[in-house]
């Protein structure tokens, strides 16, 4: 099943150089997150070991080796958004989505909560992104209305 | 009826950057069509370009529209779908335009003082058509500069004084020279747009507003050099400005300006895009390489620089897109109008990123060498809140450091920022006022560089990890005698010894508070006191009998029922039932929960 | 004039050198040592560590010696009391991330770690803090993985990946959570592993141990006796590592002409046979069904005569000999002699054209 996604992704890179990453970028995309079954395909084909495909996701912030929530809500912890208190937004998302401690997905699978370094649009500080759709200037208010906004 | 002929050169413009979209301006354009269709105007309702923060960099007042008729134009702010009705109504059907949404003063002051060169265009070109960047002389540069022999083109960089905007501000014109003297055959030229810095959007304002301003400068920066292939490594986080150099770049290329003999004269020159994927230290120029390569982004020490040793072992020179975009200018207008722009060793505009506790939000353009009082007072329109006061700005990001209120008659050029300990970084500016901790600050900052350190060498990897933990605990209140001496004797050690600009510059936000607020330092290990009443653990929740009007919001806001008040009484907290989250201290608005 | 055509000074002696070369060659070559945590002759440099900054004359700030190239007129102090006192914390840091249970680590008294706590004085940590607490990873029969000892100086990754080419291992993660592991942390198998041990012959550390060894000595107790190895004609040398009377172990030293201190799976562990139960010790002669112990005489006696029989029978085109690959050249050599030159055939070869 995985094999025809694979191969589209091997036909567009056409073995040139230095492409690790943007297969993995591709991989993420197919399925989602990076799949062991996915490194070791191209790992055979293209002999780069699987261990330089797994350092090489495991530097990148982008790359997930789980599969994720079905709604992603990514709150921006940059400068701004922290001066201006994004961290209790994030906390009484955790609370209201009952995501347990140390955990990023709530028990059902629906919700994925993470933060970034900065989305970049600091004017409207604190910045919260719902399955890419901005909030600008949050509040902790303003979490059950985003949350309805999903469900 | 209106007469259709009478608005002919009607345009309304609406920002589509990140900040304008998050305000609704996706909602405003429909509005507008469904308006303007309904009474049978015609009109370009045109996506105005541009950058995240909104086509002026005022994303603080989101939406803009620019309302263009006769050659005249009203900015409306804070525009949503329900205005929009009146505004065509009244201004586009009757002439006379809605007054009291106009833009106020605040948004003449915030552009008034500023000095646009690189900003100039953006807001006003589209972005996805290269006629229009023609229109305005685009591509005149690269074609004087491929008139020219590569070495006249490096001497006018170099006199020019430009030096790099993407933080260590090394003289452009010279970096150049050194790859140029390189007898490789194949080189690079590497656009940097990875900017990382949390608090900086100017890269990406300018490639989402005016892309082909960075091509155009690598085409002239390529030649110089001496090299065929340009990269342009961009952050994954910012797809539109991804998507726009696409654009550009195939219109460039269908154009003849970028592929086989660009221009006619026999110089080829190809551009590949590269997406990060989520790592700051990839900003750093090796690392960055590394990256490229498909690898882990692992900085290696210089010598050997990337001008000598670079992409694939070979000659490479990598610059930030606003040194790039600088250039078209530089060689159509010549070095000397150039260098006479800014002081004596900091040359030309420099864009920041103006955020954090002022009024005007957003990006602003302004000659090296202005006073951080200017930026702040005149077009920053003075802090956020009347009632607080000026504490310090961060600049350079995490790998700067802050400059105290006491210090804002300091001219803003790479030297002065460094002799206090700071930097001019890629270009955020933080202003923070007193209800900031800066012990806080420090370790937001560290917090940030710990996560991004790549873990190759002990003093970044070990050294800032330590360094945040004792930070931790000093706001926690568990800071001990000798923690600010340990913390300045790693600072300095981590500094000196790290292998990338990283490690070298993450104390400096740590250095530079314990330099100028020692005193809050102190406050937080002896007396176990915030001043700024930021850290959670140092508050005391007691509640201000002076300051509490009762109003109750503390109240409500308790989940632990330890709040006692009715109305018209002043609040008490019960210590029994506190649980110390903090809920009431976020609910005061007057800053009475001490 | 030789082709050193570069002269610097390091600690004032004056040293002549080429372009290419590093610091810290140069200040090997003169017998000025820097201490060094994540080199290793055979690998690339890397610039890690940090440990072997030096101050380079006019450079405000130190630089590695192992990565930076010498420079001509490069005027170079190793030690001054800043790059003392950033080596001590440097250490330290090192120490404030590691169980610190020398008396009980299968590295004591060949640890790199240890060694420089001791030069720099460095006597536990003043940080104190998040330490790694890794479970220990031995799920293979050769190789002894304690994460939490690692020091990331990523040799054993990059000798595995420079050298074996074999890729079973790479670093992980990043910042403070970064460290040298497999694809998905999987445990290592023949599958995706050499079991060549270079790994754990580069760690400076405890980190990677030889598990077939734990327990069985301390490093200054072993008597090193130099040997050639016996199970290719490559000719590695080997140190075995003897203590009382028996081989607990097999390295091999830097200086080793022909291997450098590498050493493949069969040279490295496969040294069971030396004390085994089972080792034929004497030459075997069959009589009947059974074999019967002899003396090396009346072996030899036994294949003189049949070849002598055979010789005389058929002539020479009908004797031959297969030499091993375990010979050594010489001893190959010595085989090809005596076939053309007693059995006069040209039928000779050895096992390794297979
Ligand atoms: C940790 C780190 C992050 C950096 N991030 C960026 C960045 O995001 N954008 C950038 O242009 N330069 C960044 N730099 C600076 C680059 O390494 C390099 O100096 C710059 O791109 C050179 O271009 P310039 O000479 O035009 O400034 C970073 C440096 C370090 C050490
Ligand atoms: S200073 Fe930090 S980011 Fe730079 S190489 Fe060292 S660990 Fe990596
Ligand atoms: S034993 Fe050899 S192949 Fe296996 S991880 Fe170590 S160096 Fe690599
Ligand atoms: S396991 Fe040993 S060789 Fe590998 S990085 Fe850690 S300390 Fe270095
Ligand atoms: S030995 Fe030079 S940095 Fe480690």
């Amino acid at each position: 099943m995985i094999e025809k996604k694979c191969r589209e992704i091997l036909d567009k890179y056409h073995r040139e150089k230095g492409n690790v990453i943007s297969i993995l970028q591709d991989m993420q995309e197919s399925f989602g997150y990076i799949r062991e079954d996915a490194v070791n395909w191209f790992s055979e084909r293209l002999n780069i070991p699987a261990s330089n495909f797994y350092g090489v996701a495991t530097f990148y912030a982008q790359f997930y080796l789980r599969p994720r929530g079905e709604n992603i809500i990514t709150g921006c912890c940059g400068t701004a958004c922290h001066v201006k208190g994004s961290a209790p937004i994030i906390n009484r998302l955790r609370e209201h989505l009952a995501i347990p401690e140390g955990e990023d997905t709530s028990r059902d699978g629906k919700f994925t909560i993470e933060s970034v370094a900065c989305v970049g649009a600091c004017s409207i500080a604190p910045v919260f992104i719902v399955n890419k759709k901005v909030f600008g200037k949050m509040t902790v208010d303003r979490v059950p209305e985003m949350i309805k906004e999903i469900s | 009826m209106v007469n259709d002929n009478s608005l002919k050169d009607l345009v309304i413009r609406v920002c589509v950057g990140t900040g304008g979209l998050a305000a609704g301006s996706q909602e405003v354009i429909d509005e507008f069509n469904k308006a303007l269709a309904a009474r049978k105007v015609r009109a370009a309702v045109r996506k105005k370009c541009v950058g995240k923060t909104g086509c002026r960099g005022f994303c603080a007042k989101d939406v803009l529209v620019d309302v263009v008729r006769n050659g005249k134009t009203f900015t409306y702010q804070l525009v949503s779908p329900d205005k929009v009705n009146r505004i065509v109504e009244e201004h586009i059907i009757s002439g006379n335009p809605v007054d009291e949404w106009l833009v106020g003063p605040d948004y003449h002051a915030f552009h008034d003082r500023q000095t646009k060169i690189l900003l100039k265009q953006c807001g006003q070109i589209d972005p996805e058509d290269i006629t229009a960047y023609i229109a305005i002389g685009g591509y005149e540069g690269a074609k004087k500069a491929l008139s020219l022999d590569p070495f006249e083109v490096i001497d006018v960089v170099r006199t020019s004084g430009l030096r790099g905007r993407g933080g260590a501000g090394f003289l452009t014109g010279l970096k150049w020279e050194f790859c140029h003297k390189s007898r490789e055959k194949t080189k690079y030229i590497i656009c940097n747009a990875d900017e990382g810095d949390p608090g900086a959007f100017m890269d990406r304002s300018i490639i989402e507003g005016n892309p082909h301003s960075v091509i155009e400068g690598m085409i002239i920066g390529g030649y110089a050099v001496g090299a065929n292939y340009g990269y342009i490594y961009i952050r994954a986080e910012y797809p539109l400005a991804i998507q726009r150099l696409r654009t550009a770049i195939r219109e460039a290329e269908k154009k003849g300006f970028l592929g086989k003999n660009v221009f006619k004269s026999g110089f080829d020159f190809d551009i590949r895009i590269k997406e990060g994927a989520g790592a700051f230290i990839c900003g750093e120029e090796t690392a960055l390489i590394a990256s490229i390569e498909g690898e882990r982004g692992l900085p290696r020490p210089k010598p050997p620089f990337p001008v000598v040793r670079g992409l694939w072992g070979k000659p490479t020179v990598i610059n930030n897109v606003e040194t790039l975009s600088n250039l078209p200018s530089i060689l159509t207008k010549g070095a000397s109008w150039f260098s006479s722009i800014g002081t004596a060793k900091s040359k030309g505009t420099k864009v920041f990123a103006l955020t954090g506790k002022i009024k005007n939000t957003g990006l602003i353009e302004v000659p090296m060498g202005i006073s951080l009082k200017e930026i702040i007072y005149d077009i920053g329109g003075g802090m956020e809140k009347t009632n607080r006061r000026l504490k310090a700005v961060q600049t350079g990001g995490p790998s700067g450091g802050c400059i105290p209120a006491s210090h804002i008659d300091m001219p803003v050029d790479y030297e002065s920022l460094i002799s206090i300990g700071s930097m001019m970084g890629s270009g955020g500016m933080v202003v923070m006022d007193d209800t900031t901790c800066m012990v806080d600050m420090a370790r937001f900052f560290l917090t940030f560089t710990g996560n991004e350190s790549c873990g190759k060498c002990i003093p970044c990897r070990v050294g800032t990890k330590r360094m945040l933990e004792i930070l931790t605990r000093i706001t926690e209140g568990r800071g001990k005698e000798g923690d600010i001496d340990l913390l300045m004797e790693l600072g300095t050690d981590i500094k000196l010894s790290s292998l990338c600009g990283l490690g070298q510059s993450a104390p400096n936000p740590v250095l530079s508070t314990i330099n100028f607020f020692r005193d809050e330092y102190e406050a937080h290990i002896k007396d176990g006191i915030c001043p700024a009443r930021v850290c959670k653990s140092l508050r005391r929740y007691t509640v201000s009998a002076e300051l509490c009007r009762m109003c109750g919001k503390c109240f409500r806001a308790c989940p632990s029922g330890a709040v006692i008040w009715e109305k018209k009484q002043k609040a008490v907290i019960d210590k029994e039932k506190c649980i110390k989250c903090g809920a009431c201290y976020d609910a005061c608005p007057f800053g009475s929960i001490l | 004039m030789s082709d050193r055509k570069l002269k610097i000074t390091i600690n004032g002696i004056e040293a002549a050198c080429e372009k290419d070369e590093t610091i810290l060659q140069v200040a090997r070559r003169v017998g000025v040592r820097i201490p060094t945590l994540c080199h290793d002759d055979r690998l690339e440099p890397y610039g890690g560590c940090r440990l072997c900054i030096v101050h380079v004359r006019g450079v405000p700030r130190p630089l590695s010696a192992c990565t930076t190239p010498v420079a001509d007129n490069m005027a170079v102090t190793t030690e001054t009391n800043t790059i003392r006192r950033i080596r001590k914390n440097l250490i330290e840091l090192l120490l404030s991330n590691h169980p610190n249970d020398c008396m009980r680590c299968e590295k004591t008294g060949d640890c790199a770690l240890q060694d420089l706590s001791y030069e720099y004085g460095v006597d536990g940590s003043r940080f104190e803090g998040e330490k790694w607490n890794l479970p220990v990873r031995e799920a293979n029969p050769f190789i002894r993985y304690e994460p939490n000892k690692c020091i990331l100086c990523g040799r054993c990754v990059r000798i595995c990946n420079e050298v074996v080419m074999a890729g079973t291992i790479d670093l992980t993660g990043r910042g403070f959570h970064a460290m040298p592991d497999t694809a998905f942390g999987k445990p290592r198998t023949l599958e995706n592993c050499e079991f060549c041990g270079q790994c754990v012959s580069t760690c400076p550390t405890g980190a990677l141990t030889d598990k077939k060894s734990i327990g069985k000595g301390r490093a200054y107790e072993m008597k090193k006796v130099r040997t050639t190895c016996g199970y290719c004609g490559t000719g590695c040398n080997l140190d075995l590592n003897v203590k009382d009377g028996r081989v607990v172990k097999v390295t091999s030293a830097y200086d080793a002409p022909v291997n450098h201190g590498n050493l493949c799976i069969k040279g490295r562990y496969g040294y069971d046979f030396i004390h085994s139960f089972e080792r034929i010790k004497s030459p075997l002669i069959r009589k009947g069904m059974k074999f019967v112990t002899a003396s090396w005489d009346e072996a030899l006696e036994v294949v003189a005569s049949r070849f002598k029989a055979l010789l005389k029978k058929y002539g020479p085109d009908a004797v031959g000999a297969f030499s091993s690959s375990r010979c050594t050249n010489e001893e190959n050599f010595l085989l090809a002699k005596w076939v053309r030159t007693s059995l006069r055939s040209n039928n000779v070869d050895n096992c390794a054209r297979v």
